[in-house]
C-alpha cells in the first residue's frame, strides 16, 4: 500500500494547473479530495507521476444560492453539504444522499467535484446530479464550457470531460415537489448494493413530472427517463409504480460482484426505486 | 490505620476483585500514547517486505532480482536460495507440518511470500518489489477440499515419497496425497448403532465458512541482531513470546538466552497472533546478514490474505432422539480445509482442537467425532478466532443440530434444550468425547434469560407477524435466535496440552517493594484485554495492598517468568492461578513475619482484607505495608530477608465457562436487511473480577459474532483468487452497524481455580455467532428453512427468502 514515487504539486491558481497540465499530459492529474485517488495509487493501480492538488486554488468552495438554481464548486466537502441549512432548505435531497456517502471521517475530505468528476460508477453524486438536471461547469485552458449530467458519463471511469479540463462547480436547478436519496450498503462506508434518487412533483392529486436516476447498477449512473415517465398522470398505484420499475429496469444493466448476484441486484433496484418513489411522493 | 475507616472502606480500597476499576491501560491508549510494534524506531532501521505470488498455484521457473537490486535504496533481495544454505527456507508449524518461507520452486496460495526486499525505507522496499521479475508457471487450483481429495494433482510433492508412498503425517495415516490427518474422538460403532435404532434422526450438513480475525493491528516486527554481543531481540506482535523464543532459538541455532523477544502493546489477536509468519524469519536473517534492524510490518491486505485464517469446516452431522426429544447420540464428521500449509495453531495431540467438545451443553451418552483435515491452494491458519481451539466450530454445529432436530420433532428449540442440558448435579460431568466438565448450571441461567425476554411474548409476536406477512400486511419478517454455549478454556493442564513439546501452564512472579507497592510480572501477554487492570486486582484481593499500587508487566522474553502465552481465553484459567498462588506464597511469609512482628504464634494471626490481625483481637494488627517494610528492615529469625514468589500453574482441568443469549432481529424479505432489535448475553465464567471488563469483553465478542454471522469471509473464486483482500469487501463491522447489547450474568465458580473464575473473552463470540444465525433461520423456519450457511450477508438472505418463494 505504497505508491509509487511522484511529484506534487500545490498551484494557487487555475492558470497554475493548467500550466502543469500542459507540461505533463497525461503524466499528470489533478485531485480533488484525494479518497477514490490516492487509494488507488497506494495500490499501484493508478500511475500519477505529477499529483496536482486543487486545495489551494481559489473559487471552488462556495455555495450560490439564487432564486432558481444553487452553484456549488466542486471543492465543497460533503460535510460542507451536510452542514449548510440554507442550501439544505432549498435542496434538502443534497443533505440526505451526502449523509449516506462513506463515513464522517471521508466526508470531510471527499469533495462533490470529485465525487462527479471520477466517474466511478460506484459514486453516489452522480446520479443525484442526474435526477437534478444539473450541469458540470467545466474549465479549460480555452475557456468554460457546461455539460448536462444526463450526458457526462460514457463509461466507467470515462466522461465528457477532457484530460485538460477540471470540473469546477455544478448548477443545479431548484425543484420543487417531493425527494428522496434510498440506498441499500452492507455497512457504512460502502457504495451502493443499488440506490434511487427520485424527484417528483404533484399536480391535483396526479404526478406532474418525476425524474428518476439509480447508482452502481450499470458502469454508468442511470438516468432513467422511461422510469419518471411511466409514474407521469398517474397516481402512484401499484400499476404505475410496476411499471416505472420495470421500465428502469430495463435501463440498468448491473454485473455480479460481492454484493450479490445480477438477479438479487436487480429485484433489490425495484424495491429501492419502489421506496424512493413512496418517500418522495408523500413529501410532495 | 485509622479507626475510622471501616472494614468495607479498606475492601474498596483495594480495588480488588469484583469492583469495575477502570482500565490503567486506556490513559495511554486513549491519548495515542501506546506503544506498538510499528512504533519502534532504531538506529539504522532498514525495512523489508515480500513480493507476493499473484498466482494460488504455480511453478516458479525463475526469479531475476538484478533490476531489483539497482533500484535505489534497495539493498539486498532474499529467496529460498539464499536461505536454504541457513536451512531457513522452509520453517517448522504449531501442528507439525512445515511451511516455507520463500517460496521454494512453487507457489500454493496467491499472497504467498515469494522474495524479501530489504531496503533503507518502506518506499523504497515497495519500488524493489515492483522490480523482481518471478516467471511463474500457472498450475491447476484446487480451492475445494472434496475435489482435493480426489484429485491426482499433488500440492504437496515434500509429503510424497520417491515411490509414490504417502508416509504419514505428524497426526497419522494419510489417505491420499493432499490429506493431512484423520483425527477422531469417541465411540463409532456404538453411535452408528444408535442412530440406527433411533426413534428420530436429524441430519444436516453445514459449511462454517473461511474467516479472518483480523486485528486492527497488523502482524509485524523489528529483528535486531548486535553482533558484537551476539544477542538477537525481537520486537513483535506475538500472543505467545516465549514460545516463539524457543521457536526461533530452535530454528536459527542462537541459544536462548541470547535471544530476548518483546511483544510491546499489541493492537488485537483474536488468535492472528498465535503463530509464526514468514516475516519473523525473514526479518531475523535480513538484520544478520546486515547486521541492522530489520522492521516488517504488514499491510492490511497481507493480513487478510495470507496470515492465519479462521474456521473453514464442512460439517456433517446426525443426531437422534427418543420422540419426546431426549437426545440419544450424535455424529459429526469434519472435512477441515488447512490451505496450502497445515500451520493450525492447536495443542499437539488436538489437530482439530477441541471440536471434540460438540456434545456442547447437552447429555448425550453417546457420540462420535471424525475430522479430516485437508490441503488445498488456500492461504495457510486455521486459528481459534476469539475462540478456544476450534470451540466456535463446535458450538455452532450443535447450536444448529439442536435446531434441526426441533424441526425434526416439531418441538420448541427452548423446551428441547431445556431437556437435555446437563443437570446441576451431574456435575463433574464427562461427555462422550472425554471431557469432564468442570461446573455448570444450564437450567437456571437458560430460565433466567428465557424470563428475562419474556420468551413466550416473543413468540407470540413472532406467530402474529407471520399471520400478518402471509395475509400481505407486511415484508418483514422476525427471528428468536437462541444459544446456550458451553466453553472449553484455559489450556491447558500438562498432562493433555502442549505446543512443540511445551507444557501450557502459565506464569506469575511478584516482588513486593519495601514501601508495599509491588511488580507482577506474568507469561502472558494482553492484546487489549486489560490484564494490567485484572491482574493486579487478584492479586490486591490476595495479598491486601491496592490494585493501584501494584504494576502488571507481561511481554519481554528477558524479564518475564516462562509461560505459553495469551490465546483460548487462558490468561485467567491459568496466569490468573498462578497469580494467585504467588500471591498466597506472599500471604504465608508475611503471616510469619506478622506473627513475629506481633510477637504471637504464627497460628494466633489471620488475614483480613489488607493486614493480618492477631485472632480474637482485631485491634492488634500488621497491615501489609507494614509486613514488607518489615521484610527488608528487620532481621527476623528463620526468614529470609524480602518479599517475593513465583509460581508455575498446571491446571488440573480446562474451566468451563457457559452463556445464554438471545436474539430478536427483523429482515426484510425483500433486500436481506437485517436489524437487531435486541440482543440479551447472559455469560457465567464463575467469579467475575472486573464486570466492567468482563461487560466490555461481551461487547467484542458479539461484535465480531455479528461480524461473522451476517457477512465476514474470506472468499476465493475457482482460481484461488482472494476477493475479500480489502476492508471494503472484508466486513468489519464499526459502531453504526452494531447494536446495543443487554448483559447479564450468573456466577458459577470452577471448583478448582484458586479464585474459581473460568475466563470470558471469547465467550459471547462462541455463543453469538450460532444465535445470529439462528436468528436469521429461525425467521424463515415457518416458511420451510431448515439449514442455510452462514454468512447471512444481504444477497444471501434475500437468496433464502427467493428459494422458499417468498418473493413474487
Amino acid at each position: 500500500m505504497i505508491p509509487a514515487a511522484f511529484e506534487y504539486y500545490r498551484p494557487q491558481d487555475m492558470a497554475g494547473v493548467f500550466a502543469i497540465l500542459q507540461e505533463h499530459g497525461d503524466d499528470a492529474r489533478v485531485m480533488a479530495g484525494g479518497h477514490s485517488l490516492i487509494p488507488m495509487m497506494k495500490l499501484r493501480m493508478a500511475d500519477v507521476p505529477h499529483l496536482i492538488d486543487l486545495q489551494d486554488v481559489g473559487g471552488m468552495s462556495d455555495v450560490t444560492i439564487v432564486s432558481h438554481e444553487v452553484r456549488i464548486g466542486a471543492m465543497v466537502t460533503q460535510a460542507d453539504i451536510i452542514d449548510n441549512t440554507e442550501l439544505t432548505a432549498v435542496v434538502p435531497i443534497l443533505r440526505e444522499a451526502a449523509l449516506q456517502i462513506a463515513d464522517p471521517q471521508v466526508r470531510y475530505m471527499g469533495t462533490v467535484g470529485g465525487n462527479i468528476a471520477n466517474g466511478d460508477p460506484g459514486n453516489d453524486m452522480p446520479g443525484l446530479m442526474q435526477c437534478m438536471d444539473a450541469t458540470f461547469t467545466l474549465v479549460g485552458p480555452n475557456g468554460e464550457r457546461g455539460v448536462q449530467a444526463r450526458d457526462f458519463y460514457e463509461a466507467a471511469y470515462i466522461t465528457a470531460r477532457e484530460d485538460d479540463e477540471i470540473l469546477t462547480a455544478v448548477t443545479i436547478p431548484l425543484h420543487s415537489g417531493g425527494y428522496a436519496y434510498e440506498k441499500q450498503k452492507r455497512k457504512i462506508g460502502d457504495y451502493a448494493t443499488a440506490a434511487a434518487a427520485v424527484q417528483i412533483t404533484k399536480d391535483n392529486g396526479s404526478c406532474a413530472s418525476a425524474a428518476i436516476a439509480m447508482t452502481n447498477l450499470s458502469d454508468t449512473p442511470v438516468y432513467s427517463e422511461a422510469a419518471g415517465v411511466a409514474l407521469v398522470g398517474g397516481t402512484l398505484d401499484d400499476t404505475s409504480l410496476k411499471a416505472s420499475v420495470a421500465a428502469m429496469l430495463n435501463d440498468i444493466d448491473p454485473t455480479e460482484d460481492n454484493r450479490g448476484p445480477i438477479a438479487f441486484k436487480k429485484h433489490v433496484a425495484g424495491v429501492i426505486l419502489r421506496r424512493a418513489i413512496e418517500r418522495a411522493w408523500s413529501r410532495t | 490505620m485509622k479507626d475510622e475507616v471501616t472494614r468495607e472502606e479498606r475492601i474498596d480500597n483495594l480495588k480488588g476483585m469484583g469492583c469495575s476499576r477502570k482500565r490503567v491501560e486506556d490513559a495511554r491508549f486513549t491519548q495515542g500514547k501506546g506503544n506498538y510494534v510499528d512504533d519502534i524506531k532504531l538506529d539504522g532501521m532498514l525495512f523489508g517486505d515480500f513480493v507476493r505470488s499473484p498466482y494460488a498455484h504455480a511453478r516458479i521457473k525463475s526469479i531475476d532480482t538484478a533490476a531489483a537490486l539497482k533500484v535505489p535504496g534497495v539493498l539486498a533481495v532474499l529467496t529460498a536460495a539464499d536461505l536454504e544454505p541457513l536451512g531457513l527456507h522452509w520453517m517448522p508449524t504449531l501442528a507439525g507440518d512445515k511451511q516455507m518461507v520463500l517460496a521454494d520452486g512453487k507457489v500454493l496460495f496467491q499472497g504467498q511470500e515469494v522474495a524479501y526486499v530489504v531496503a533503507e525505507d518502506r518506499y523504497a522496499a515497495a519500488d524493489g518489489i515492483e522490480a523482481v521479475e518471478v516467471d511463474y508457471e500457472e498450475l491447476t487450483v484446487l480451492v475445494n477440499p472434496f475435489e482435493s481429495l480426489q484429485s491426482d494433482i499433488i500440492l504437496r510433492e515434500d509429503l510424497v515419497a520417491e515411490d509414490g508412498s504417502i508416509p504419514a503425517g505428524a497426526h497419522g495415516p494419510r489417505k491420499h496425497h493432499n490429506h493431512i490427518f484423520t483425527w477422531d474422538a469417541g465411540d463409532k460403532l456404538p453411535t452408528e448403532e444408535v442412530i440406527a435404532n433411533a426413534e428420530v434422526v436429524a441430519e444436516e450438513s453445514m459449511y462454517y465458512h473461511r474467516t479472518h480475525p483480523c486485528p486492527l493491528e497488523t502482524c509485524g516486527c523489528v529483528a535486531s541482531m548486535d553482533k558484537v554481543n551476539g544477542k538477537l531481540t525481537l520486537w513483535g506482535t506475538f500472543q505467545a513470546p516465549h514460545a516463539i523464543r524457543t521457536v526461533v532459538s530452535l530454528i536459527s541455532g542462537i541459544e536462548e538466552h541470547n535471544i530476548r523477544v518483546v511483544s510491546p502493546d499489541i493492537g488485537g489477536g483474536f488468535g492472528n497472533k498465535v503463530g509464526a509468519y514468514p516475516g519473523y524469519v525473514c526479518s531475523v536473517v535480513a538484520s544478520i546478514v546486515t547486521g541492522k534492524p530489520v522492521k516488517w510490518i504488514e499491510d492490511r491486505m497481507d493480513n487478510l490474505m495470507t496470515t492465519a485464517f479462521a474456521r473453514d469446516y464442512h460439517m456433517t452431522g446426525k443426531i437422534s432422539a427418543t420422540k419426546d426429544g431426549k437426545i440419544t447420540g450424535l455424529k459429526c464428521h469434519v472435512t477441515a480445509d488447512h490451505g496450502g500449509f497445515d500451520a493450525c495453531a492447536d495443542p499437539t495431540k488436538f489437530p482439530a482442537g477441541f471440536m471434540n467438545i460438540c456434545t456442547g451443553s447437552y447429555d448425550i451418552p453417546t457420540a462420535y467425532l471424525e475430522v479430516d483435515g485437508v490441503y488445498t491452494n488456500k492461504a495457510p491458519g486455521g486459528v481459534s478466532y476469539r475462540c478456544s481451539f476450534r470451540v466456535t466450530e463446535a458450538v455452532y454445529f450443535i447450536e444448529r443440530m439442536i435446531e434441526v432436530l426441533a424441526i425434526e420433532l416439531n418441538m420448541d428449540s427452548a423446551e428441547l434444550r431445556r431437556i437435555n442440558f446437563i443437570k446441576k448435579e451431574q456435575f463433574p460431568y464427562t461427555a462422550a468425547l472425554g471431557w469432564e466438565y468442570d461446573s455448570g448450571d444450564y437450567h437456571t441461567a437458560w430460565d433466567k434469560a428465557l424470563k428475562t425476554v419474556d420468551y413466550d411474548g416473543l413468540r407470540a409476536e413472532q406467530t402474529k407477524r407471520v399471520e400478518d406477512f402471509k395475509a400481505g400486511k407486511t415484508r418483514t419478517l422476525m427471528g428468536i435466535g437462541l444459544s446456550f454455549f458451553t466453553e472449553i478454556v484455559g489450556a491447558g493442564p500438562v498432562k493433555n496440552c502442549d505446543i512443540l513439546g511445551l507444557g501450557m501452564f502459565d506464569s506469575c512472579e511478584i516482588r513486593i517493594h519495601p514501601t508495599g507497592s509491588a511488580i507482577a510480572r506474568l507469561g502472558t501477554i494482553s492484546q487489549g484485554q486489560g490484564h494490567a487492570t485484572t491482574f493486579a486486582q487478584i492479586l490486591a484481593s490476595e495479598i491486601g495492598l491496592p490494585a493501584d499500587s501494584i504494576t502488571v508487566e507481561e511481554g519481554d522474553t528477558d524479564t518475564a517468568p516462562y509461560g505459553l502465552g495469551t490465546y483460548g481465553s487462558r490468561s485467567t484459567p491459568v496466569a490468573g492461578a498462578a497469580t494467585a498462588m504467588a500471591g498466597r506464597k506472599i500471604r504465608a511469609k508475611a503471616q510469619m513475619i506478622a506473627a513475629y512482628l506481633l510477637e504471637v504464634h504464627d497460628n494466633d494471626v489471620e488475614f483480613d482484607v489488607d493486614r493480618f490481625i492477631v485472632k480474637g483481637a482485631p485491634e492488634k494488627f500488621k497491615t501489609m505495608k507494614e509486613i514488607a517494610f518489615a521484610a527488608y528492615n528487620q532481621a527476623i529469625p528463620g526468614i529470609e530477608p524480602g518479599l517475593e514468589a513465583v509460581s508455575y500453574y498446571d491446571p488440573p482441568n480446562m474451566t468451563y465457562p457457559f452463556g445464554a443469549y438471545v436474539c430478536v432481529m427483523d429482515i426484510d424479505v425483500d433486500t436481506g436487511v437485517t436489524e437487531i432489535r435486541r440482543f440479551y448475553a447472559l455469560d457465567d465464567c464463575g467469579t467475575r473480577i472486573n464486570p466492567m471488563i468482563i461487560e466490555g469483553q461481551v461487547h467484542g465478542g458479539l461484535t465480531e459474532a455479528l461480524a461473522v454471522a451476517l457477512g465476514q469471509e474470506i472468499a476465493y473464486d475457482d482460481m484461488g483468487n482472494c476477493k475479500t483482500g480489502t476492508l471494503m469487501d472484508f466486513f468489519l463491522p464499526t459502531a453504526w452497524e452494531v447494536p446495543n447489547y443487554e448483559t447479564d450474568f450468573t456466577v458459577t465458580p470452577s471448583p478448582h481455580h484458586p479464585i474459581g473464575a473460568k475466563g470470558v473473552g471469547e465467550s459471547p463470540h462462541v455463543g453469538g455467532v450460532p444465535c445470529f444465525s439462528n436468528a436469521v433461520q429461525d425467521a424463515f423456519r415457518p416458511f420451510g428453512n431448515r439449514h442455510t450457511n452462514m454468512p447471512h450477508d444481504h444477497w444471501r438472505i434475500w437468496k433464502m427468502a427467493n428459494e422458499l418463494g417468498l418473493h413474487d
